[in-house]
């Protein structure tokens, strides 16, 4: 089985947020990027069909030169070899036609993706890439088997789950349950040692126009103060929440 | 120029979320000039549309389509949408909304735009406001396609009474084979609770409560409210409850009109899922619990002398208030 675990570099999940030249870009100052975590579930993922089912994994990220730390990361781990697309993401559906090409011309039986990135949230470039390439797609994919040709997966709907089958190939949009947080793996000294000499190929992108543009980035409004209630006082509390909150 | 909304149904029942987005697509349609055309697949009756500003309410009943399937509703969507000429599509941030759309931005060629939290600005281009890092920050987006899709957040417009005269089409969509390759085998609901997605009020709990077993007055008081429960990850990693229930970054996100945190101390990735939230209570023993830096409300107090107080005195505002 061939397997392309797609991979976002995300800001790390305790960040400070905060927008430059007049807001319209996002600070990187001081900023640890990460393998976004809903892919690190599929990553991992990937791992376990590779030790106990035989597979080869690659991953692919598009993005500048910036990037390459995140997936020799990736490699780290235990992915075979990287690719990377030499373009700034600006949207969705840009970084889903990239992807497409690389997909295609990879021609896998998996592709694994995260059912969003933790910057933008966007929650389409599974879905996009799929439709592009004609496989089929299952999103917020909490668990996946694959015996042959069919996958069996339970997708995360609200208030429950769904068990889904389908033929490969497939796209997953995956998430946390994809496997344990404990087995996520952490590169160790071999890894990181492997992983230099492990290919690291970059691909000129098929420069697809966005559909989209972030014009400006904007902080929430300052909070006012907490108003403290008395734990002797709980008539105040629902007073509160009934007549000023109007949320009861 | 029309917008089109789908509107969801479950067993046969609108949505409250199709209601909001309705609402929603009808400030749309009023930004852009046009009317709003429904779309929704096996729901018994579409009356309510027409007190929220839908013109038309395209009527779809397929056996085949009993089951969601995200390939098949985004191919009616899609031929719904180029019937009435949409230049809009309204849709909601469900699970499922959230799994067709990206098929129906390839099926139109249309930009999306997910996470919406405002009507968008028409002066120049056509902007969104969304929700960008987790809650952490908005972001304006402008899409430049001829049709655009729109995802709503969850409570993030709300629902606005608009009447209107409403008529109804029955609509079939073609579909065929390769619409149906995923096959859903078998969906575990919780049917007798809330969602956390639908939900109004979320009552959560967190490390502080101690113990699984301690989790029936969280229950409790999400009963008083008709809440949902939800928890933070800890909580659902040392397996007291489900990982539907966790909230955060790495869970659901909640946008809820109240949320309520006790025993939870608010680390910023659990605060990333709630912001869309309007009012916030926290209820924690710490006084320096980051989540009264987040919380409109809060208790400095044990869980254990402060929920089942609250309990009573809610049950007795409930009976007052009935
Ligand atoms: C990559 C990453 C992603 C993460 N994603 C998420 C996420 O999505 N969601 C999430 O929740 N967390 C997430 N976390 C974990 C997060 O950092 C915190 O560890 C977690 O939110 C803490 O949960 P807690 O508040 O329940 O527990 P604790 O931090 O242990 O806090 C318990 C609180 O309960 C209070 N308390 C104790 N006893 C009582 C009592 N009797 N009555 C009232 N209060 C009491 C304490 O004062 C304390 O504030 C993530 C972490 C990482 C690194």
């Amino acid at each position: 089985m061939k397997i392309l675990v797609c991979i976002s570099h995300v800001p790390d999940t305790t960040s400070k947020i905060n927008f430059t030249e007049n807001d319209t870009k996002f600070d990187t100052n001081g900023v640890q990027f990460v393998i976004n975590p809903n892919d690190e579930f599929g990553l991992t993922r990937a791992m376990w069909f590779k030790e106990k089912q035989g597979a080869t994994v690659d991953v692919v990220t598009v993005g500048d030169k910036s990037t390459e730390p995140t997936i020799r990361k990736a490699l780290a781990i235990g992915a075979d070899s990287a690719i990377r697309v030499d373009a700034e993401p600006v949207d969705g559906f840009q970084v889903a036609k990239e992807l497409a090409k690389v997909a295609e011309d990879g021609d896998y039986d998996l592709i694994i993706a995260g059912r969003e990135s933790i910057d933008y949230n966007g929650g389409m470039v599974p879905g996009m890439l799929a439709k592009l390439i004609g496989a089929n797609f299952i999103n917020t994919c909490v668990s996946l088997e694959i015996e042959g040709e069919k996958a069996t997966a339970v997708r995360e709907i609200d208030g429950g789950k769904e068990t889904l089958t389908a033929h490969l190939p497939l796209v997953i949009g995956g998430q946390k349950g994809l496997v344990e947080e404990s087995d996520l793996k952490i590169p160790n000294m071999r890894g990181i040692m492997m992983a230099r000499k492990k290919p690291l190929k970059v691909v000129e992108p098929v420069a697809e126009t966005p559909l989209t543009k972030a014009e400006k980035f904007e902080k929430p409004a300052p909070k006012g103060e907490v108003k403290l209630v008395d734990a002797d006082n709980i008539d105040e509390l629902i007073d509160l929440l009934h007549n000023e909150a109007k949320a009861i | 120029m029309s917008v089109l909304v789908y509107t969801e149904s479950e067993n046969g029942k609108l949505k409250k979320a199709a209601l909001e987005v309705a609402s929603y697509a009808k400030a749309v349609a009023d930004a852009i000039g046009g009317n709003v055309t429904a779309v929704s697949i096996n729901s018994d009756n579409n009356d309510d549309l027409a007190n929220y500003g839908v013109h038309k309410s395209l009527e779809v009943s397929d056996e085949k389509l009993q089951k969601f399937n995200a390939d098949a509703y985004a191919e009616v969507i899609t031929q719904a949408a180029k019937k009435v000429d949409a230049k809009v599509v309204v849709i909601s941030q469900s699970a499922n909304a959230k799994y067709l759309a990206p098929l129906l931005s390839v099926n139109l060629s249309a930009a999306y735009a997910s996470n919406v939290v405002d009507v968008p600005k028409t002066d120049n281009e056509f902007t969104v406001e969304r929700t960008a890092f987790t809650n952490k920050a908005f972001n304006h987006t402008s899409l430049s396609t001829d049709i655009k899709i729109l995802g709503l957040s969850n409570n993030a417009f709300g629902l606005k009474e608009n009447k209107v005269e409403m008529s109804k089409e029955d609509f079939s969509a073609e579909l065929n084979d390769d619409h149906f390759k995923i096959n859903v085998e078998s969906v575990d609901k919780n049917t007798d609770k809330v969602s956390i997605a639908d939900a109004e009020v979320v009552v959560s709990g967190g490390r502080g409560l101690k113990d699984p077993k301690n989790w029936g007055m969280i229950e409790d008081l999400a009963d008083v409210l008709g809440a949902a429960t939800a928890c933070s990850k800890p909580v659902s990693d040392m397996g007291w409850r489900p990982h539907s229930e966790h909230v955060g970054q790495t869970g659901k996100p909640v946008a809820s009109n109240l949320y309520i945190a006790i025993g939870i101390s608010g680390a910023i990735q659990h605060l990333a899922g709630i912001s869309a939230s309007k009012t916030k209570v926290v209820i924690n023993t710490d006084d320096e619990a980051p989540f009264f830096k987040a919380a409109d409300y809060g208790i400095v107090g044990d869980a254990f002398e402060v929920v089942p107080k609250l309990i009573e005195k809610l049950k007795d505002f409930k009976a007052n208030n009935a």
